[in-house]
């Protein structure tokens, strides 16, 4: 069934009986070509160009619960290609392109939404690294423009100019950056997958896998075993504990990162912005909520809530910047699983075990990678060479000390 | 004729008139009253506009729970959206707007959007404006915005002043309705430090919403002599105005008091409002139960009203919403609400109860088995349609329908950490999990126990069950007699065969439809339902929506409610304003402002400061004359390389290290050896992080065989202490060695430049020798100046000029930088700030925070030769991964443009001469970039892919974020006195 | 979050800074012949557990002691409070 706003207004017409489930609910089959466990935005979008992009069938996607209910279906909603690094900003980029095209690609609205994402800069530091990192964007394709007080002041003049402990010096500005309805995007590749034969298995618990002389057979669910060929794992939030199931550790830690939301205002912030003086990043959903958030509690932790002192912090960061804030409402908070990779930077490599494929690692930076991320392990997977914009994500780098860190921080997960 | 639907009794001060005015239009009310209570009296109706309909909408509760009654309190810098009318104090002068409609309330172009409704069903968005693709940004999405959203934000800054507490107890009861009365009260007399916060201005919960007695008096009475015990109580604290919105880790609790929304404007210096973080030793939750509605074609009218909410308007508020009133209900709890308006003389054309076996009530018309099917009423209800057992439909005239599906308990707090609620068939409602969280025990109609009389006595039982857990006894109190009824309730959760639409949640216009839809396309998990309709996600949070729509998708999913699922509950309860939560750590004191000791005397001199982390430093010192920076900038690095100046340095981390292990404790620590380190030495050393990657760089000087002192970074002072404090401790527990941090203990000044020595000798004591023999280069010494004055002088340059530090203890730094500058005075000697040291540092080839980034080795800083291959140190293993060590390595080196008039700039990229610009061929970037005063150009450090082997080859370095490239050459980053020879002088 | 630090009682979290897994203690020795990889495991991969998680703390606003906390990750709960130093004297670090 092809969406659009002829079926949307043939369908009013007709008591909307026409409507079919946006994917199947499937029972697995004995086996498949291809598994991805994991039905959040990454693994959905990796069936999905497993099977539209390389041509791949028999194809599986299995969930622990219900599809997007992950970190897909929690975090800020931004997309942007804005890295510094050459091991990173390809990849971002790619990414973004391929959110330019994604509801047409689609035919699903996640309402794509480029308004503007500004990083702000307190200090000639500050500046100087702006400048380092605009400059890398455009060398990459990317976009940036570099902000005085001025022109940041023309954009949004209601941030706090005249009484801040950190003065607002000017900011890096990527047009092309900017927000997607998230749920959205694991419905969309959902219904994309599904319309190719993909079967989205949910509600199914990966209890363990069948590995037998160094290679992957296929994994035990609660449905029972699912045999394939090569088998994706996509499962953010609980990497370490599914690798372990493979006998393997990982770079990684797993920390909460709390949000919110505020109550529903008239348009109010155009665009995203992000405090460079403190833990705040901040846009309004189309529906009139504010959606902000700041930094990871700091301590590990699998129990998808936090608490007070980082909703404090992430409050006095807001109206720091913009006191009008003071009168905002938080309305509801959530805590997300995140995977902290130790150099801040992601994996999608082959693990050790023939047939085993792993993408995780995307700390608090998974959403925006959605497209990329499928795409590229959907490349791995298939082709068994890693994508052009990937190859910097290997497990193995820490051993030969390819590091990707952007923020400079080290092995320190909490700080990335 | 203005509150024509004001009854009698009450409980408002009638003596107390109160002006107030709605969308420009003036009223009057009591004080006592709610701005929703006196809206209903004054008969005013229409009070909004729902969120994606724009459909006329009503008060439908009398509490926080109110999903439709949202408007704009205040004007200007004031302006509050989205505030419930319903928990709104009364007060003179109060102002408020309607919201989310144009251009009027009564007269709201975008009710189109309800006329539309047919295609706006559930998730239609996602289906369409796809094409074409551009439009979105530029069309569809500027509509829906605009359209969406509900109140305004001023966009002013904030006026008010917010406060944070810690409150410490041993009980924190959560709500003052008969449980936790009868639980502060049990707890309180046992002399335990009770906390007793209530989300309302006055106590009681229900036994003052309802028309009840508690022994022979009216509950009234014994909420009154409660309060007056309470009060005289020094144990035990009564919060009102306060929401205890969050139930955290290990027992802690957020909430939040209204000082003073219940005026014009917060008393001067009072705080507008307060978050109190609250560590009692258990907490009792005691928050009631919220009424549920029922779901019928065109249930969203105004009018249409919870009938507890309308008990409540008419026995606290003396407020009848209309002067005819039929309730709809599913159990006896609408009986009560018909028996106590029939007592104030209210019309009840009808109670319709769903239950083929309802009850009687004298002077009632009750049509059992019947079910409302339909309303009318543009904008306030008319009548309702009911269709009775028969299957007759009959009409009834009506002002308001009393509406009541059960009570669900109010068990957000016991939720917040995650724990599912379980299904209790008795109440058709979800219960509170018996495995609590630690320290939280529940009572009342929280926990299901409806009748008022199982709430007193639960309460009383917890609160002992409470003070038992903690090793404090108490005893029992005598309890009033009070109703003990069942509500006999028969589950009910819309009128099925609905043609049009039957809402579920009012304020973000979900209807049964919707669910049906959203049941039809797959979504049928709970968090699937709820994204998909946006259900239970107004400002709400759906407290009086989630369970009817999950009822909804049990019934089309053939499961069982439970089996459908349940919602989660996560902080806050209720929403807090941010201001509330950031409280005073805003503006100039979001971080706290650390000062240098010369600080003051840098304000006279009219220094120009800038943040450096925490601390304000001098970033120049303008001279009358000059007007711009640079020229000042210029004259001070010219001034030090010509004769001396002066600069606070004392934000760098001081760290004293003693003990026999010193020596050998700090050769693990730096990557180049300190072992040998002769006494009365300084040596700059660096620090590697165990990754291999340099993260700060600084010096120690040794006082003594047992004795250093550390100097860091100005930004790792912190971290590079906490670092050592884990080499000491986790490391190496057994070393003798102790440190402090000392960075506020010490003042420090650099005196640099060729008469720095000069200027030194005029202040430090003549029997200390500090000549160029005495004292030589890399030198540290114990000293005293001044004529006394205990001091540690250092021979150490960051300039390249002969230059010292000079540190006294903190309180004598401002007498220190008097001193010095009066001792320069022949010396013409002056003040240098942050940007002159950087000038000469760039000059001199010094890596700094630009270069230090977090992501260098010692190899890329030039700093290799240093590293010790011979011993361990953090760091030492990992550098030598083959990532950090191959070939094409960035490595620091100078530039300068080959035109010497042209100007390079920090983050600018490096390109060789004949390749594209394009991130294939970048061979590196510049980190630090200057005009140098001393040389008459603009030079850069940067890092260049194998710099070291490409000294004198041209290159690019270009900028195609602010345009523009310059050809630069590779130079060596030791710009002045490569050889040293100043330093040594 | 509250910490029951060993010497002082009772303690918010916000006083502290978190590092991590507590193996960060067990530091291998340089001259080891797998020094590389003992290196690499030491520092990149951590103990990661869904359950009882033994981690380091620091008291920076306070007395400046390394804790091992021993905690819950799945429920926050702290069941064990130690002194850094102690542990690492029982696992055989001295100088």
């Amino acid at each position: 069934m092809t969406y659009s706003g002829f079926r949307v207004i043939r369908e009013a017409l007709t008591g909307h009986k026409g409507w079919r489930p946006v994917w199947r609910d499937s029972k697995p089959k004995p086996s498949y070509d291809f598994v991805i466990i994991g039905g959040g935005g990454h693994g959905l979008a990796t069936a999905y160009y497993l099977a539209r992009e390389f041509g791949e069938a028999n194809i599986a996607v299995v969930e622990k619960g219900w599809i997007g209910g992950g970190n897909v279906g929690r975090n800020t909603t931004i997309i942007r290609s804005n890295y510094l690094l050459d091991g990173n900003e390809p990849f971002y980029e790619f990414s973004l392109k391929l959110w330019e095209s994604l509801e047409q690609e689609l035919n699903y609205n996640a309402m794509v939404s480029q308004r503007g994402i500004l990083n702000l800069v307190h200090s000639d530091a500050q500046r100087d690294a702006a400048r380092r990192r605009g400059n890398a964007m455009i060398l990459n394709g990317s976009d940036a423009e570099l902000l005085d007080v001025d022109g940041v002041r023309k954009l949004y003049p209601f941030l706090n100019f005249d009484n801040a402990r950190f003065p607002i010096k000017g900011g890096l500005l990527h047009r092309r950056g900017g927000t997607v309805r998230h749920d959205a995007v694991a419905w969309g590749y959902a219904r994309g997958a599904d319309r190719r034969g993909v079967d989205i298995i949910q509600n199914c618990e990966v209890t363990g896998f069948r590995i037998e002389n160094g290679r992957c057979l296929g994994v035990e669910t609660t449905k029972g075993f699912i045999g394939a060929t090569k088998l994706g794992v996509s499962v953010a939030g609980s990497s370490s504990r599914v690798m372990a199931m493979a006998g393997m550790r990982l770079p990684i830690e797993s920390h909460v990162l709390q949000a919110f939301a505020s109550e529903g205002l008239k348009p109010t912030l155009p665009g995203v912005i992000t405090y460079g003086a403190g833990h705040f990043y901040c846009s309004q959903s189309n529906k009139g909520g504010l959606v902000f958030g700041g930094d990871i509690d700091g301590y590990n932790s699998y129990a998808q809530r936090g608490n007070l002192p980082a909703v404090e912090d992430v409050a006095e960061s807001g109206i720091s910047l913009i006191p009008a804030l003071g009168r905002v409402r938080l309305l509801r908070s959530w805590g997300g699983i995140m995977d902290m990779s130790m150099d801040g930077s992601p994996f999608i490599d082959k693990t050790p075990i023939d047939g085993l494929y792993f993408n995780g690692g995307w700390c608090y930076g998974g959403f925006k990678a959605t497209p990329a991320a499928g795409f590229a392990f959907a490349h791995l997977m298939s082709t068994d060479r890693p994508h052009k914009t990937a190859t910097a994500y290997r497990l193995d780098r820490f051993r030969t000390g390819q590091i990707i860190d952007e923020k400079g921080q080290g092995a320190q997960p909490n700080l990335h | 004729m203005t509150q024509v639907n004001r009854l009698s009794g009450g409980r408002l001060d009638r003596s107390k008139s109160l002006s107030f005015s709605f969308n420009g239009k003036a009223y009057k009310g009591y004080q006592g009253d709610t701005l929703a209570s006196a809206l209903l009296a004054n008969d005013v109706r229409l009070v909004g506009r729902s969120f994606k309909s724009h459909r006329p909408r009503g008060i439908f509760s009398a509490g926080s729970e109110e999903p439709n009654a949202l408007v704009e309190l205040g004007s200007g810098a004031r302006q509050d959206p989205n505030t419930r009318a319903t928990t709104t104090e009364l007060f003179d002068g109060l102002t408020a707007r309607s919201q989310n409609h144009w251009p009027s309330l009564k007269y709201d172009l975008l009710a189109v959007n309800d006329r539309l409704s047919g295609f706006l069903t559930a998730g239609f968005y996602y289906k369409t404006f796809t094409w074409p693709a551009t439009f979105w940004e530029k069309l569809y999405e500027p509509i829906i915005r605009r359209a969406a959203g509900l109140g305004s934000l001023s966009m002013q800054n904030d006026p008010d002043l917010y406060d944070k507490g810690f409150l410490h107890c041993d009980l924190l009861v959560i709500g003052a309705g008969p449980a936790g009365l009868a639980a502060a009260l049990t707890a309180g007399r046992s002399g335990a430090r009770v906390l007793l916060a209530e989300e309302e201005f006055l106590l009681g919960g229900r036994l003052i919403a309802e028309d009840m007695a508690l022994g022979d008096d009216p509950a009234a009475h014994w909420v009154a002599r409660v309060q007056a015990e309470l009060s005289s109580m020094d144990n035990v604290r009564i919060l009102l105005r306060t929401t205890v919105n969050g139930a955290y880790d290990h027992g802690v609790y957020s909430a939040l008091e209204r000082v003073s929304d219940h005026m014009a404007s917060p008393e001067q210096g009072k705080p507008r409002q307060v978050l109190w973080r609250i560590y009692p030793k258990q907490a009792l939750v005691c928050t009631g139960a919220i009424e549920r509605p029922i779901a019928f074609e065109n249930n969203d009218r105004p009018g249409v009203m919870l009938g507890g909410a309308v008990r409540a308007y008419a026995n606290r508020w003396a407020v009848t919403p209309a002067q005819s009133v039929v309730v709809f209900t599913n159990s006896n709890d609408g009986h009560r609400t018909a028996k106590d308006l029939l007592g104030k003389g209210i019309s009840i054309p009808a109670i319709i109860d769903i239950r083929q076996d309802a009850p009687r009530l004298s002077g009632v018309e009750v049509l059992a088995g019947a079910q409302v099917i339909d309303s009318s009423g543009r904008s306030g209800l008319k009548s309702i349609k009911a269709r009775l057992a028969n299957g007759e439909i009959r009409s009834f005239a009506c002002g308001a329908l009393a509406v009541s599906g059960g009570w669900n308990p109010n068990l957000s707090l016991t939720c917040h950490q995650r724990s599912r609620p379980e299904w209790c068939e008795d109440i058709a409602s979800f219960v509170p999990r018996r495995d609590l969280p630690p320290g939280q025990l529940v009572a009342g109609a929280a926990r299901g126990d409806f009748s008022t009389s199982r709430a007193l006595q639960g309460g009383m039982n917890e609160a002992l069950k409470a003070l038992q857990n903690i090793g404090l006894t108490g005893q029992g109190i005598e309890l009033p007699k009070a109703e003990d009824a069942d509500p006999s309730l028969t589950p009910f959760w819309h009128v099925n065969g609905a043609k049009g639409r039957a809402w579920v949640d009012l304020q973000n216009d979900v209807t049964v439809k919707d669910v049906t839809l959203a049941h039809q396309e797959g979504f049928r998990s709970v968090e699937h339902l709820k994204r998909y309709t946006t259900l239970g996600m107004a400002t709400d949070q759906g407290k009086t929506s989630n369970i009817g729509g999950l009822a909804v998708m049990a019934e089309l999913t053939g499961k069982a409610i439970p089996e459908t699922g349940t919602t989660m509950f996560r902080p806050p309860y209720t929403p807090v304003a941010l201001g509330a939560l950031a409280g005073r750590s805003v503006g100039k004191d979001f971080h706290p402002t650390r000062k240098t000791p010369s600080h003051k005397w840098a304000e006279e001199q009219g220094a120009v400061f800038v943040e450096t982390g925490n601390w304000l430093r001098a970033q120049w010192f303008p001279q009358p004359g000059e007007t711009h920076w640079r020229q000042t900038v210029d004259r001070e690095a010219r001034a030090v390389r010509k004769s001396v100046g002066v600069c606070d340095v004392t934000t760098l981390g001081k760290i004293d290290v003693q003990g026999s292990d010193a020596a050998t404790f700090l050769n693990k620590i730096y990557a180049n050896g300190f072992a040998k380190l002769q006494v009365g030495k300084v040596r700059y050393g660096i620090m590697l992080r165990e990754d291999g990657i340099a993260y700060d760089d600084g010096t120690a000087a040794r006082f003594a065989e047992d004795h250093f002192v550390v100097t860091t970074t100005t930004a790792n002072a912190v971290l590079v202490y906490r670092n050592m404090e884990f080499a000491r401790q986790c490391l190496w527990p057994d070393l003798d060695v102790q440190m402090i941090s000392t960075t506020e203990a010490w003042a420090q000044y650099a005196i640099a430049g060729p008469n720095s020595r000069q200027v030194l000798q005029k202040v430090v004591d003549p029997e200390h020798d500090i000549s160029n023999e005495a004292f030589p280069f890399m030198a540290c010494r114990e000293v005293t100046i001044c004529g006394g004055l205990r001091a540690r002088l250092f021979r150490i340059s960051f300039s390249g000029e002969l230059a010292y530090e000079l540190a006294v203890p903190a309180r004598f730094g401002d007498a220190l930088i008097r001193s010095l500058m009066a001792a320069g005075a022949e010396y013409d000697v002056v003040p240098y700030g942050t940007e002159a040291l950087g000038v000469l540092r760039v000059e001199k080839g010094h890596a700094a925070g630009a270069e230090l980034n977090g992501t260098t080795t010692s190899l890329n800083l030039g700093l290799g030769r240093m590293v010790s291959k011979k011993k361990d140190f953090i760091g030492a293993t990992l550098s030598r991964r083959d990532g950090l060590n191959g070939e094409d390595q960035l490595t620091l080196v100078g530039f300068q443009p080959v035109s010497k008039g042209d100007f390079i700039v920090s983050g600018m990229h490096l390109m060789n001469n004949e390749a594209p610009t394009d991130a294939a061929n970048d061979q590196g970037y510049l980190t630090s970039a200057i005009h140098s005063p001393n040389l008459g150009h603009s030079i850069g450090l940067g890092f260049l892919k194998n710099g070291h082997d490409r000294l004198g080859e041209t290159l690019r370095a270009v900028n195609p974020l602010e345009g523009g490239e310059v050809a630069v050459e590779v130079l060596s980053p030791h710009f002045i006195d490569p050889e040293g020879e100043r330093l040594r002088d | 979050m509250i910490i029951p630090h060993p010497l002082l009682g009772p303690r918010d979290a916000q006083e502290f800074t978190y590092l991590g897994d507590a193996s960060l203690i067990n530091r291998p020795d340089w001259q080891s012949e797998n020094a590389m990889q003992e290196f690499h495991d030491y520092l990149y991969l951590r103990d990661n557990p869904a359950g009882l998680h033994r981690e380091l703390w620091f008291h920076e606003q306070g007395d400046r002691s390394w804790l091992v906390v021993t905690r819950n990750t799945m429920t926050h709960e702290i069941t064990q409070v130690e002194l850094a130093s102690d542990v690492a004297r029982s696992h055989g670090r001295s100088r």
